[in-house]
C-alpha cells in the first residue's frame, strides 16, 4: 500500500491512517517471530510474548559469519535504511552511508537493520494486534527502554545465527542503542559507532519530548490511545509533535539559510494565520508527511524509552564503570551545530571511555545542519565512518 | 617573498624530505624507545604519523589526542584511534598507569602548564617520552645576539606574537623540570640541525648548544 491510496485532502483532517497501518502486523520486510518459548523480558518487569521483529538485510553474510554490521535507527526512523520505503516510496534514510561501495559497504559487509520494539513498521509495538484481545495494543502495550530494544535486537542477531557483530552503528536514539549494545553485550560488539548521541537524555530533551506527547494526547482523535479501534488517528497532534521536534533537528543557521524570512508563494503578508512564511509551510509539510508513516502511540513509547535512557544509572552514576574492561573499539562523532545532542554530550562519553581504558576515537564534524547532519551529505563524516569500519574489518580479517 | 612564505616553503621541502625517508627522524627515534607490543598514548598526535608507525612497526596499541579538528579527522579516517582533546585539560581523565608510554612530541612548549602535563604523563604512563625544540641551540643564541630579535627558524617559523609555542625551554631548563617533578631520565638524545643524533656522550652544556631538538625517555622514580 502506498500513500497515494489514502484519502488525501487539502486540510489533512480526514485522511485515514491506512498507509502505514498494514505494516504493523504484516510489514514489507523480513520478519523474525519469537513464540512463547522466547519471551522478551522487559526492564519494567513485564514480559512481551509472542513478539516479532521486522528487519531488512543488505549484502551477504560470509562463511565465517564475521562481517555483520547492525544499524540502529533513530526515533522517527525504521528498518528501511537502504531501500525504497514501502509506505513513502522515498529512498532509505541512510542510503548516503549504506550501499555498494559506500562507507558501510554492502559489497563487503552483511548489514542488518531492524525496526525497534515499540515501533510501527513490523516490530511489535502499540499498533500491533494484541493476541489476548484481537485489538491493537494501544496503551496496554508495556512501556519500553532502550535496553529492551537492544535485548530484542540481540535475539534477532541470535536468530540470524551471528555470534559477534563486526560493528554496531547508529545516530541519535540509534547511538543510544549502540552504547547500550556495548554495555549489555561487550563481547558481541567488535566496533561501536555512536553518532550524535548521549549516554543519557537531558532534561531539555525530555522536555521537548513531553511537548510532543502532550500534543498527541490533546488531540481528541487520540481517544485515550484507542484511536485504532475507533478508526481514527490523532493526525493533528502527531503532526504538531513532529513539527516541534523537527525544529530541534535543525539549527538556527540552517533554518535561516534554507528559509530566512521568505514568504511562501505570495507577494506580501496576508494578515491571517495562513502559512505566510516558507518555514511554516515547510514545518506543516514535515508534520503531514510524518503522520502517513508513523503511529502516534509508537511516538509516545519510543520517546519515553529515550527519556528513560541513562547508561550510568545502573553503575552508581559513574559512566566509566559501565565500560570497565570493554574490548570494544569506539568511534564517536558529533556535529558542531547539533544542539540536541551536543559535542559536550559525546565528549562526556569519550571521557568515560578513556577513564575505562577503552579504545576510542572521537571526531567533531563542522556542519551548520544541526542534529540532522548525521543523515545528510557530510563527506568528512563519511570518510571517518569508512576509515573506522575498514580498520575494524582489517583487524578482524574481513576482506 | 615574505619570511612567512619562506618558512612555508621550507616546511614543504621538509615534508618532501620526510616522504622520501618515510618518517621524521625524531619520530623514528621515539619509536625506537618504545618496547614492542606496549600501550602508548601520543599527545598531539597530528594526523597520526607516529601512531601508525608504532602500530605497524612495533605492534603497539597506540592511541592519540589531538587538538586540531583537521588532524583528528584525517587520522580517524585512516582508522587510527584519535580523540579531539587538549593535553592541558584532558589528561586528568585518564586513570593511573593506563599506558606504558605517554608521548609528547614537539608539543610541550605549546602547553599552558608544562609541569602539570609532565606530571600527568608520568601518572597515566609508567614512561614518558618528550621531544622538544631546544631554545639553547647555538643558532637561536646567535640569532638573538646578532639580530636582537626573537629567533625564527625552519622548525619554528612563527613570529613571537602569533605562535602556539608559549613555553620555550632549553635542554638544561627541561632537565631542571624533570628533577622538579621527581622523574628519572632513562635515555636522552639531542638532534643536530640536520635532524641526526649528536653522536658523542657529551655534557649537558654541550648538547644544549649543539642540539636543535632533544628527545627524553623518562620514568617515574621508585
Amino acid at each position: 500500500m502506498t500513500a497515494s491510496t489514502s484519502d488525501s485532502t487539502a486540510n489533512g483532517d480526514v485522511r485515514s491512517f491506512e498507509p502505514a497501518r498494514g505494516e504493523a502486523d504484516h510489514p514489507h520486510s523480513a520478519l523474525a517471530r519469537f513464540g512463547a518459548d522466547k519471551p522478551l523480558r522487559l526492564d519494567s518487569g513485564a514480559v512481551l510474548s509472542p513478539f516479532q521483529i521486522g528487519y531488512q538485510t543488505y549484502g551477504t553474510l560470509n562463511a565465517a559469519r564475521t562481517n555483520a554490521i547492525l544499524i540502529c535507527h533513530a526515533l522517527s526512523g525504521d528498518q528501511h535504511a537502504a531501500n525504497v520505503h514501502p509506505v513513502t516510496g522515498k529512498p532509505g534514510w541512510w542510503e548516503t552511508l549504506i550501499g555498494p561501495g559506500k562507507p558501510v559497504d554492502t559489497d563487503r559487509f552483511f548489514v542488518i537493520s531492524s525496526n525497534v520494539i515499540g515501533g510501527c513498521l513490523g516490530s511489535t509495538g502499540p499498533s500491533s494486534t494484541n493476541p489476548a484481545t484481537g485489538q491493537p495494543y494501544g496503551l496496554d502495550f508495556p512501556v519500553l527502554t532502550i535496553g529492551d530494544m537492544v535485548r530484542a535486537q540481540a535475539m534477532l542477531v541470535d536468530h540470524l545465527g551471528i555470534e559477534k557483530l563486526l560493528a554496531v552503528v547508529g545516530g541519535s536514539m540509534g547511538g543510544m542503542q549502540v552504547l547500550q549494545w556495548a554495555v549489555s553485550y561487550p563481547e558481541r560488539v567488535f566496533a561501536a559507532m555512536p553518532i550524535a548521541t548521549a549516554a543519557r537524555h537531558s532534561a531539555q530533551n525530555i522536555a521537548f519530548h513531553e511537548v510532543g506527547r502532550q500534543a498527541i494526547m490533546a488531540d481528541p482523535d487520540w481517544h485515550g490511545g484507542r484511536y485504532l479501534s475507533e478508526n481514527t488517528s490523532p493526525r493533528r497532534g502527531l503532526a504538531v509533535a513532529r513539527m516541534a521536534a523537527h525544529i530541534t533537528y535543525m539549527s538556527d543557521s540552517s533554518l535561516h539559510r534554507k528559509f530566512g524570512r521568505r514568504l511562501q508563494d505570495r507577494e506580501g503578508r496576508t494578515f491571517s494565520f495562513d502559512a505566510d512564511f516558507q518555514v511554516e509551510s515547510y514545518l506543516r509539510h514535515q508534520g503531514e508527511a510524518f503522520v502517513d508513516r508513523f503511529d502516534a502511540n509508537s511516538y509516545l513509547y519510543v520517546t519515553r524509552a529515550m527519556d528513560y535512557f541513562d547508561l550510568a544509572a545502573d553503575y552508581d552514576g559513574v559512566l566509566a564503570n559501565a565500560f570497565k574492561g570493554s574490548k570494544t573499539r569506539f568511534c564517536l562523532v558529533s556535529f558542531t551545530s547539533d544542539w540536541l545532542f551536543t559535542t559536550a554530550d559525546s565528549r562526556a562519553v569519550v571521557h568515560a571511555l578513556n577513564a575505562a581504558g577503552a579504545s576510542v576515537s572521537f571526531a567533531e564534524i563542522e556542519s551548520d545542519k544541526g542534529h540532522d547532519a548525521f543523515l545528510l551529505d557530510e563527506p568528512e563524516f563519511f570518510a571517518i565512518t569508512r576509515g573506522f569500519i575498514d580498520a575494524a574489518a582489517r583487524t578482524v580479517g574481513v576482506n | 617573498m615574505s619570511p612567512r612564505d619562506l618558512a612555508v616553503h621550507d616546511l614543504t621541502m621538509k615534508e618532501a624530505a620526510r616522504a622520501a625517508s618515510g618518517a621524521r627522524v625524531d619520530l623514528l627515534l621515539i619509536a625506537d624507545m618504545v618496547q614492542p607490543g606496549s600501550r602508548v598514548l601520543d599527545i598531539g598526535s597530528g594526523d597520526g604519523e607516529l601512531l601508525e608507525l608504532l602500530a605497524t612497526t612495533r605492534g603497539c596499541d597506540a592511541r592519540g589526542i589531538e587538538l586540531s579538528r583537521e588532524g583528528v579527522n584525517a587520522g580517524v579516517a585512516r582508522g587510527l584511534p584519535i580523540i579531539q582533546g587538549d593535553a592541558d585539560v584532558d589528561l586528568a581523565d585518564y586513570p593511573d598507569n593506563a599506558f606504558d608510554y605517554v608521548i609528547l612530541s614537539q608539543t610541550i612548549q605549546a602547553t599552558r602548564r608544562p609541569k602539570w602535563v609532565l606530571e600527568q604523563m608520568l601518572r597515566v604512563g609508567s614512561h614518558a617520552i618528550i621531544s622538544f625544540p631546544n631554545f639553547g641551540f647555538w643558532r637561536m643564541r646567535l640569532d638573538l645576539l646578532i639580530n636582537g630579535r626573537m629567533p625564527s627558524t625552519e622548525n619554528l617559523p612563527y613570529s613571537w606574537h602569533d605562535t602556539p609555542n608559549i613555553h620555550f625551554c632549553t635542554i638544561r631548563d627541561f632537565v631542571d623540570l624533570v628533577q622538579e617533578v621527581g622523574a628519572r631520565i632513562d635515555r636522552a638524545t639531542a638532534l643536530n640541525a640536520s635532524g641526526h643524533p649528536v653522536r658523542f656522550n657529551l655534557p649537558w652544556a654541550v648538547w644544549n648548544l649543539l642540539g636543535e631538538q632533544a628527545v627524553f625517555l623518562l620514568s617515574r622514580k621508585g
